[in-house]
This record gives structure tokens, sequence and C-alpha cells, in this order.
């Protein structure tokens, strides 16, 4: 009884969810994603981890709607995401994104770049100002708010990307690659960060990286391989 | 402001680009600002020359163009015992020519004629007009280009004119015309018994109706038309708008290519941009907004600089002595306003394609390849 209510409120708690899910590009010549499983339970952090072209981006894009499965089911939020889905709605509430280059519009400067969302999702100006001053106070960007792209380090334009993708307040963050682009040291502090900040905003985290070392510190690591998600092995 | 700022930052990072569209939709506003208001001054002069001290123009009906015209001078001394005719007056049009001026405008008109009453005389006296079958007086312009003064012998065509006067008027074709008496004109073009038009003014502008109805039921090849109907429907005045504005937005399509041209050019280039946009939540519209707000903002500059490249062109024009009076450039509000919009309509049309382009960027590929 006991452990039937654990498995249902785990159920109910479900904030992503693939299902059976294949992809392949070029008409079918490239398989990336070959019955792929996987489910995220709202708050956890999970990294998934495997080589270069394993599908883990794929997936990341899959879950935001910038692509659509060949076969299976893709869920977030218990809504399936396919063309009948407000993906409008799912890329400006839902998720985030933050990708292993920053993706940051170079002429805007840093407070611009993060005011895009808000802009799309037509977010009062001065709501829109207050929830900037918060990102940007937690990630210590203050005093770059004024500054163009070109202007800021690596770990800034990352940190950047970071609060661009939590403005609209998202519940899920997907995080491809977000420190590859930097050093060991940058890396560790922007990752450090990443953390901290998915914890206090109460964020779900999917993250793909190669790196074994920041992945473990993830309350589940999953290993992809050749399309596959892997048992999941504990962090 | 973002918004703005996405639509401008592209023009400013593609600066020669963005300059060169803007120069193209301003080259093809100032042209089509200068062709259509000179062709509009024009048409304005020779509509002022028939409405001088007349509210009403009886010529040949369905006739091509006024010199063709041909109106017997019965009917101009019957009309003019109508007793709603406060005056009718006759002008015989011709063109003459002299040593160097091929086409100098003649005006065959009574001494009644206002342009004979009215305007200034800088030379002779109007009340000799007239007497003399080989008298003419001429237009100060006409004057100066043919080197005439009062009392010379002017060779005009195959005859040679007494000048009895000169005239001011600001009238452009007036100024640069020869007028003679009706009779001598007559004689001289071979149309003896007719004039061209007849001028009528009438006694009380509301028998304007009855006058016009009164000319179609006695006269069945001839038609009366108040002057402002006559400027909208007399065919050679529609074809000339009609050439102007053909002209001008032959420019200006020429102009909406550029424009397409740097649309397409800036959206290959910003691809990722826009994927990173869409990937912000940016909807199709929203993208599609940057894009048209960008080729607006093209469109709007160039009309900007155009309108004064053309009000500056169309000064230099009239300060040329030889044009004098020909180029009228009171900027009518209407024709900056129809110029404005067709360059901003062209720009949106060329926006179309790259707009529509725009919207099918998938960000997932724009994304993935680096």
């Amino acid at each position: 009884m006991n452990v039937s209510m654990e498995k249902a409120s785990d159920e109910s708690r479900i904030v992503l969810r693939a299902e059976g899910v294949w992809k392949s590009y070029d008409d079918g010549a490239i398989s990336v994603l070959k019955g792929v499983n996987f489910e995220v339970i709202e708050g956890q952090t999970v990294a998934l981890c495997g080589p270069s072209g394993c599908g883990k981006s794929t997936l990341l894009h899959l879950f935001g709607g910038l692509d659509s499965p060949d076969r299976g089911h893709v869920s977030v939020n218990g809504v399936e995401v396919n063309r009948y889905r407000n993906l409008l709605h799912l890329l400006r509430y839902e998720v985030g994104f933050v990708f292993q280059l920053h993706n940051l519009i170079p002429d805007l400067t840093l407070e611009e770049n993060c005011l895009i969302p808000a802009v799309a999702a037509g977010v009062d100006r001065r709501i829109a100002q207050a929830r900037l001053q918060e990102l940007a106070t937690r990630t210590g960007l203050t005093h770059r708010l004024g500054h163009r792209i070109q202007k800021l380090s690596g770990g800034e334009r990352q940190r950047t990307a970071l609060c661009r993708a939590l403005m609209n307040r998202p519940k899920i963050l997907l995080a491809d690659e977000p420190t590859g682009s930097l050093d060991e040291q940058t890396s560790a502090a922007v990752f450090d960060l990443l953390l901290e900040v998915v914890a206090t905003e109460g964020v779900t985290l999917v993250m793909a990286t190669h790196d074994r070392g920041l992945a473990g510190r993830c309350d589940h690591l999953m290993e992809m391989h050749d399309g596959r998600i892997h048992e999941p092995v504990s962090a | 402001m973002i918004f703005l700022k996405l639509i401008v930052t592209n023009l400013r990072r593609h600066r020669i680009r963005s300059f060169i569209s803007v120069a193209g939709i301003a080259f093809s506003v100032a042209a089509m600002l200068t062709v259509v208001t000179v062709l509009q001054g024009a048409i304005g002069m020779f509509s002022s020359i028939l409405s001088s001290d007349s509210e009403i123009i009886v010529f040949e009906r369905n006739v091509s163009d006024l010199f063709f015209s041909s109106v017997p001078t019965a009917a101009w001394e019957e009309i003019s015992r109508w007793p709603m005719v406060a005056h009718a007056d006759p002008v015989l049009f011709g063109i003459v020519s002299s040593s160097d001026h091929p086409i100098i405008t003649c005006f065959g008109v009574t001494a009644s004629d206002a342009r004979i009453r009215q305007n200034a005389w800088t030379a002779g006296d109007r009340l000799a007009f007239a007497q003399h079958p080989d008298d003419v007086v001429l237009g100060e312009r006409a004057a100066e280009f043919l080197g005439a003064k009062l009392d010379d012998h002017l060779p005009i065509g195959h005859g040679v004119f007494h000048v009895i006067g000169i005239l001011k008027t600001a009238n452009g074709f007036e100024d640069g015309g020869v007028f003679m008496p009706l009779n001598s004109a007559q004689a001289f073009f071979h149309k003896e018994g007719t004039s061209s038009v007849i001028t009528i003014k009438l006694r009380n502008k509301d028998d304007a109706a009855l006058f016009k109805s009164t000319v179609k039921a006695r006269y069945s090849n001839l038609i009366g038309l108040e002057n402002a109907e006559f400027t909208r429907s007399y065919s050679q005045f529609r074809i000339l708008k009609a050439t102007a504005w053909a002209v001008g937005g032959c420019g200006l399509l020429l102009g909406g290519f550029g424009v397409a041209n740097t649309m397409i050019m800036s959206v290959f280039t910003r691809i990722r941009e826009i994927a990173i946009l869409r990937v912000c939540g940016f909807s199709h519209l929203q993208i599609a907004a940057v894009i048209f707000g960008e080729s607006a903002a093209v469109s709007l500059a160039g009309a900007v600089m155009g309108l004064l490249t053309g009000s500056c062109l169309l000064y230099a024009l009239k300060l040329i002595p030889t044009l004098h009076g020909y180029v009228d450039v009171t900027l009518q509000p209407a024709i900056l306003l129809i110029v404005t919009l067709l360059a901003l309509i062209t720009g949106i049309a060329g926006a179309f394609y790259p707009a529509a382009y725009a919207m099918r960027v998938r960000a997932v590929e724009a994304l993935r390849f680096e």
C-alpha cells in the first residue's frame, strides 16, 4: 500500500517523460535515438552523459519542442509535446535552454539579452526588470548589466545565458553542455552557480555533458550510448 | 524598446548594405516626387491658361489634344450672346518656331482676353493690341530667349511680326509664349473661322450645369467642362499623370527589389539569431515583425531622404532660368503622403519573402550547426 502510494506520488511528480522515442536524420540514414525511455521527477538534477552524437542534445531538443520524434512520445509537465501542443507556451514559460555556445545576441547588452524571453511573452516591463535584478544579483552580474556581450568573459556569458533561460520562471532547465566551452576553473564556478540557482528556484535540471566530474554532482546520472539510455547510475 | 533594437541592430551591423538600400528607395522617391511634381505643375499651368478669368472651357468633343480642337467662330458669337454668359473668349493654340527655338507656344486671342487685359505689360501699350495683323506681344521669358525687344521685327515661322508689347505673367507657358491677334493666328495656322477653345465666364457660377447642358443640346460636337472637370478628364493630362506615376512606380519597384535583396541577405546572415529568438519564445509573427520592421525602417529612412533630395532637386530646377515658371515647387501634401506610403508599401512588400523564410527557420537546425 505504502509502496503503491509512493509510486502514484512519483508518477504525479514526473515533469519530463520520453516513451519509446526514436529519432533519425537524413531520411533515416543517421539514427540518433533508438527507443529512448526516460523520466525526470520534479526538482531533480539529471545529467545525461555520453559520447558526442549519442543523442543527448537531440533528447533535450525534443523536450523543448524544437524537434519532434519519428516515433514514440515526449511529454513535459504531463502534456505530450506534439503539433497540437502550444509550443510557444512551452518555450516561454515551461522550459528554459542553456547551450554550450551561450547563443546570446552579440550587439545587445547583457540586460537586453536577458529580457528577450520577457519581451517574447509580453511580460510587463517593471516585472521583467525586477526579475532581471533578482537573477543578476543571484549570478553576480549586476555590475555588467549595461555591457555588450562582446565585453563579457566566457563565464559571464554563460551566466547571462542562465539568467535569460530563467527569466520567465520556467520550472525546467535544459542545459546542453553548459560548461563545454569554458576552462576547468570557470566551468566549475559556473556549474556551482547553476546548481545553486536551480536549487533556489526549485527548477528541474536536465543537463547533457561530457564532464563526468560535474555530472556526478547531479542527483542522477544517465549514461547514453548509441541512441539508448542505460540504467541510471546513482550519483 | 528591445524589439526596436533588434530591428535597428541588424541595420547598424551592415551599415553599407543598409545605406545602399536606403539610397535605392531615396532615389526612387526623389525621382517619383520630382517627375510627379513637375508634371503636376505643368498640368496646373496649362489648366491656369484655360481658367484665366473663366470658369468653363468649351472645346471639340472627343478631341485627343486641344491643339487639334476646332470650335467655329459662329459658335463663339452665339454663346457670347447667351444671357448666362458674362463673357466668352476664343483662344487658338498653335506652335510656331523661330531660329534656335523650334517650339514656341502661340496664343491667338482677342483684345478682350484676360491675358491681354490683366497681365502686367513691361513694355508697350495694351490698347495697341490687335490693331494690325502682324503685331505680336511676347511673354517676358519669350522676349528674353528670343532676344527681342519692343518695336523689333521678329521672324516667326514664315512671317515677320512686329513686337508691340512684352507682358509678364506668372504662368510659365504664357511667359514663354507669343500672343497674336486671333484673326492673324487663324490666318497664320490656316484655321480661319475657328478657335481651339472658348473660355467662358458666367454671370452666376450656379448656372454652370445649365450652361453645359445647353452646349450639349445646341452643339453635338462641342463639350463644356468646368475647369476642375477638365483637369480631371482631359486625356492628355491623364496620360501625363499616369506616365509620371508609372515612371516613379518603376523606380520605386527597383528600390523595392533592393530592399528585398537586403532583407534576404539580412535573414540569411542572422538565421542563428532568429533561432535564438525562437528558443526564447518569439512567435512566427514576432519574428516576421522584426523583419518587416527592418524593411519599414529602411523604407521610411529612404522616403525621408528621398523627399528631401526631391525637394532640393525641385528647388534647383526652379532656379534654372529656362525652366522659370514651368516648375511648380509647391509640394502637395497628398503627393508627399502617397509617395511615402508607396515607399513603405514597396519596402514591406520586399520583405514578404524574407519574412516568410525567417518564419520557416527551424531553430534546432540553425543551432545544431555552429
